[in-house]
C-alpha cells in the first residue's frame, strides 16, 4: 500500500507529515513538562490579576464572534457594502441573477464573444 | 441480482419512502426503518461501484425482456428509459447513499421531538431516490424527472420546521428556484428532442450538430445546473436552505446539490464533449465561475454570526474548488498533451474534492446542529466555552475545520493540492484565488472555534452535556472518514476518483455504450 500521492509537480506523503506531528507533540510535551509545578488549578492562582478590582462576569469578558476580524471587515468596508447589497434575500432578485447570468453564458456560447 | 443493481438503487429507497407513512406515531420504528433502507442502499452502491469499476459501463433498460437489450428488434434507436452507469455515476451513488445513511443515523435523536416524522423520513428517502436517479440515468427527460423529485423533496425538508417562519420562507425559495431551474432544463430537453427525436444522452451526444439552437440548449442546461449547485452569483438560495434544514438532512441535501454539479459535468463532458473549439470556452466559463464562487462564498462566510449560515457560505465556497478543478480539465480536454500533463489531475482534484467536501461539510453542519441542539441558539455571539461540555463535538469540529481549510493530513488537503498545482498551469491567478480562499476559510473557522468552543465557560451552559449517542456516532463516522481519506488519498483516488475522471474524459466509451456502436 503506497502512501505517496504523486502530483503533476511533486508528491505528498501523509505518513511523513504524521511522523513530523508526533515529533512536534513530543517536543511540545517536553516544554510543557518543564512548567511551574506549583501551579494549582483549584486555587486563587487561576484568577486574573486586576489590581484589586472585582472580576467581571464571564459573559462580559467573552470576545464575541461579531468582534473577531473587526479590522479586516472595516478595511474592506467598500467591498462588503457592495456584497451585502447584492444579498437582498428577495426571490425575484434570485431569478433575475439567474436570467442575467444565463443570458451572458448563452451569448458567449453562441459565439457572441 | 447484479444485473438489476441500477434499478434496485432507485427502487429500494422509493419503496422505503412509500412504507414510511405506515409508521405514523412510531418515531423509533420509522427512524430504524430509514436507517435500514439507507444502509441497504450503501451496500447496493458499493456492489454497483465494484461491478462498474471491474466490468465497465453498466446499461439497464427498463421494461426490456432482458435489461441489457438496448435496441428491441426492428429499432435503430433506443426508445426505452435507460440507466447508464459509469464510474462517475457510481462514485456519486456511493456519496449519496453514504450521506443519506449518516443523515438517517444523526436524525434518530436530532428530530425526535418534532412531529410528522413519518413524512420527514419518507422525504429523506425520496430525496435519496431523486439524487440516485439523477446520477444513474442515461436519459435526459429522466434526469429532469429525478431533478424534480429531489427538488420537491428537498424543499419540503427545508421547510420541515414549518413553525419557524424562516424555515417556511427558505423552503418556498428553494422550491421556486428549483422549479425555475427545472423548467429551463425541461425547455432545453425539449429543444434537443425537437431536433434529434430522442432523449437518450448517448444518442444525442453522437448526433448533435452544435448549431445555434443546440448551443442555446447548452446555455440553458449549464446555467440551470450551475444555479442548482450554488455557483456565484446564483447562490443566494443556498444559505437560506442549508441554514433552515434540520442538520440530519444537510448531508443528503449537500449531495443533492452536487448531483446538479454532476449533471453540469455530464452535460459538458458527455453531451457536448465533441465541440472541439468551443469546449475550451465552456471550460473557462466553469473555471471563472469557480473562482468567483470560492472567493465570494468565503468572504461572505467571514462576516456571518449564525453558525449554520457561516457554514452554508463555506459550502458555496468549496463548490468553487470543484468547478475550478473540473473546469481546468474541460478547458484542455481536446489538447491531449495538456490533458495528460495536468488536465486529468485537475479533474481528479475537482472530483476528489466533491466526496471530501460532502464528508467534512456534513460533519461541520452536524456539529452546528449539535450546538443548536444543546444551546438552543445558532448565534455565535451567544455561545462560548462549550469545549468542556461537548468534547466529542469539539474534536469533530476541529477535524472538520482542519479538513475544509486544507490542513494536512486531513482529506481536504490532497484534493486542494491537486487543484492548486494544476490550475497554476492554466493560469497562476486561479491558484492565487484558490489559496487565498483557503486562508480565509481557516480564518473563519478559527472565529467559530474561538467564539463557540473556547473562552470561559458561560454560566447559562453550566448544566449542558454532550449530544445523544446517535448524533455522536454520525459525527464520529464522518470525522474518521476525514482522517482516513486524508491518510490514504491514493486508495480513494485510484479506486474511485481516477476511474470517475476517466469515465468523463473517455466520453466516446459512454456514447458507444448507449447501444449505438
Amino acid at each position: 500500500m503506497s502512501f505517496t500521492l504523486t502530483t503533476p509537480s511533486g508528491f505528498w506523503n501523509p505518513l511523513l507529515w504524521l511522523i513530523f506531528l508526533v515529533l512536534f507533540t513530543i517536543v511540545a510535551y517536553l516544554i510543557y513538562s518543564r512548567g511551574n509545578p506549583s501551579y494549582k488549578k483549584e486555587s486563587d492562582q487561576v484568577k486574573p490579576y486586576l489590581s484589586g478590582n472585582i472580576e467581571p462576569t464571564k459573559e462580559k469578558v467573552q470576545v464575541k464572534a461579531g468582534d473577531i476580524y473587526w479590522g479586516f471587515i472595516e478595511a474592506l468596508k467598500g467591498y462588503y457594502t457592495v456584497l451585502q447589497t447584492m444579498h437582498t434575500g428577495d426571490i425575484r432578485d434570485y431569478i433575475l441573477w439567474y436570467l442575467g447570468v444565463g443570458a451572458i453564458i448563452t451569448f458567449i456560447l453562441i459565439g457572441g464573444v | 441480482m447484479i444485473e438489476h443493481l441500477p434499478a434496485l438503487m432507485v427502487a429500494v429507497p422509493l419503496f422505503g419512502a412509500f412504507i414510511a407513512p405506515l409508521f405514523k406515531k412510531h418515531y423509533k420504528g420509522v427512524s430504524m426503518w430509514a436507517v435500514v433502507i439507507t444502509g441497504s442502499t450503501v451496500i447496493l452502491s458499493l456492489l454497483l461501484a465494484k461491478e462498474v469499476v471491474t466490468n465497465g459501463i453498466m446499461v439497464y433498460v427498463f421494461g426490456a425482456d432482458k435489461p441489457s437489450i438496448v435496441l428491441p428488434s426492428g429499432y435503430a434507436v433506443p426508445i426505452r428509459i435507460m440507466f447508464e452507469v459509469d464510474a462517475m455515476g457510481a462514485f456519486m451513488a456511493i456519496s449519496a447513499t453514504l450521506m443519506s445513511f449518516v443523515g438517517a443515523i444523526y436524525s434518530y435523536t436530532h428530530v425526535k421531538k418534532e412531529t410528522g416524522l413519518e413524512k420527514y423520513y419518507a422525504l429523506l428517502m425520496l430525496l435519496e431516490t431523486g439524487i440516485l436517479g439523477m446520477v444513474l440515468t442515461g436519459d435526459l427527460f429522466n434526469l429532469f424527472v429525478f431533478l424534480e423529485i429531489a427538488g420537491i423533496a428537498g424543499s419540503a425538508l427545508v421547510g420541515f420546521r414549518n413553525y419557524r417562519g424562516e424555515a417556511s420562507e427558505a423552503g418556498i425559495k428553494y422550491l421556486i428556484v428549483s422549479a425555475v431551474a427545472s423548467l429551463m432544463v425541461l425547455f432545453a430537453v425539449a429543444i434537443l428532442y425537437g431536433q434529434y427525436g430522442n432523449l437518450n444522452l448517448a444518442y444525442i451526444a453522437k448526433n448533435i450538430s452544435f448549431n445555434m439552437v443546440d448551443m442555446i440548449a447548452l446555455g440553458l442546461l449549464f446555467t440551470s445546473f450551475a444555479m442548482k449547485c450554488g455557483a456565484v452569483p446564483m447562490h443566494y438560495w443556498v444559505p437560506d436552505a442549508y441554514t433552515e434544514v434540520p442538520a440530519g438532512i444537510n448531508p443528503p441535501l449537500l449531495v443533492a446539490t452536487y448531483a446538479s454539479l454532476y449533471a453540469l459535468f455530464r452535460v459538458s463532458f458527455t453531451l457536448f464533449a465533441n465541440i472541439v473549439i468551443d469546449l475550451a470556452r465552456v471550460g473557462w466559463i466553469m473555471s471563472i465561475l469557480g473562482v468567483l464562487t470560492m472567493f465570494i462564498g468565503v468572504t461572505m462566510a467571514l462576516v456571518q454570526k449564525d453558525v449554520k449560515r457561516l457554514m452554508s457560505y463555506h459550502a458555496i465556497s468549496q463548490t468553487g474548488y470543484m468547478l475550478l478543478g473540473v473546469g481546468v480539465g474541460l478547458t484542455v480536454l481536446h489538447d491531449p498533451s495538456k490533458l495528460a500533463e495536468f488536465g486529468r489531475d485537475a479533474m481528479a482534484g475537482g472530483v476528489f474534492h466533491i466526496i471530501n467536501h460532502i464528508i467534512y461539510k456534513s460533519l461541520l453542519l452536524m456539529t452546528a446542529g449539535a450546538l443548536f441542539y444543546v444551546t438552543g441558539t445558532r448565534n455565535l455571539n451567544e455561545m462560548g466555552g462549550l469545549a468542556r461540555k461537548m468534547p466529542i463535538t469539539t474534536i469533530s469540529f476541529i477535524v472538520g475545520a482542519a479538513a475544509i481549510s486544507g490542513l494536512p493530513p486531513f482529506n481536504g488537503f490532497a484534493s486542494k493540492l491537486l487543484i492548486y498545482e494544476t490550475s497554476y498551469r492554466l493560469n497562476p491567478l486561479l491558484t492565487v484565488f484558490a489559496m487565498v480562499t483557503s486562508v480565509l476559510t481557516l480564518a473563519s473557522f478559527v472565529k467559530v472555534f474561538a467564539s463557540a468552543f473556547l473562552g470561559p465557560p458561560l454560566e447559562k451552559f453550566q448544566d449542558k452535556r454532550e449530544v445523544p449517542t446517535p448524533m455522536v456516532i454520525a459525527m464520529l463516522i464522518l470525522a474518521v472518514l476525514c482522517i482516513l481519506f486524508g491518510l490514504f488519498p491514493n486508495i480513494v483516488l485510484d479506486k474511485l476518483v481516477y476511474p470517475a475522471v476517466d469515465a468523463l474524459i473517455n466520453f466516446a466509451q459512454y456514447h458507444s455504450w448507449g447501444g449505438l456502436a
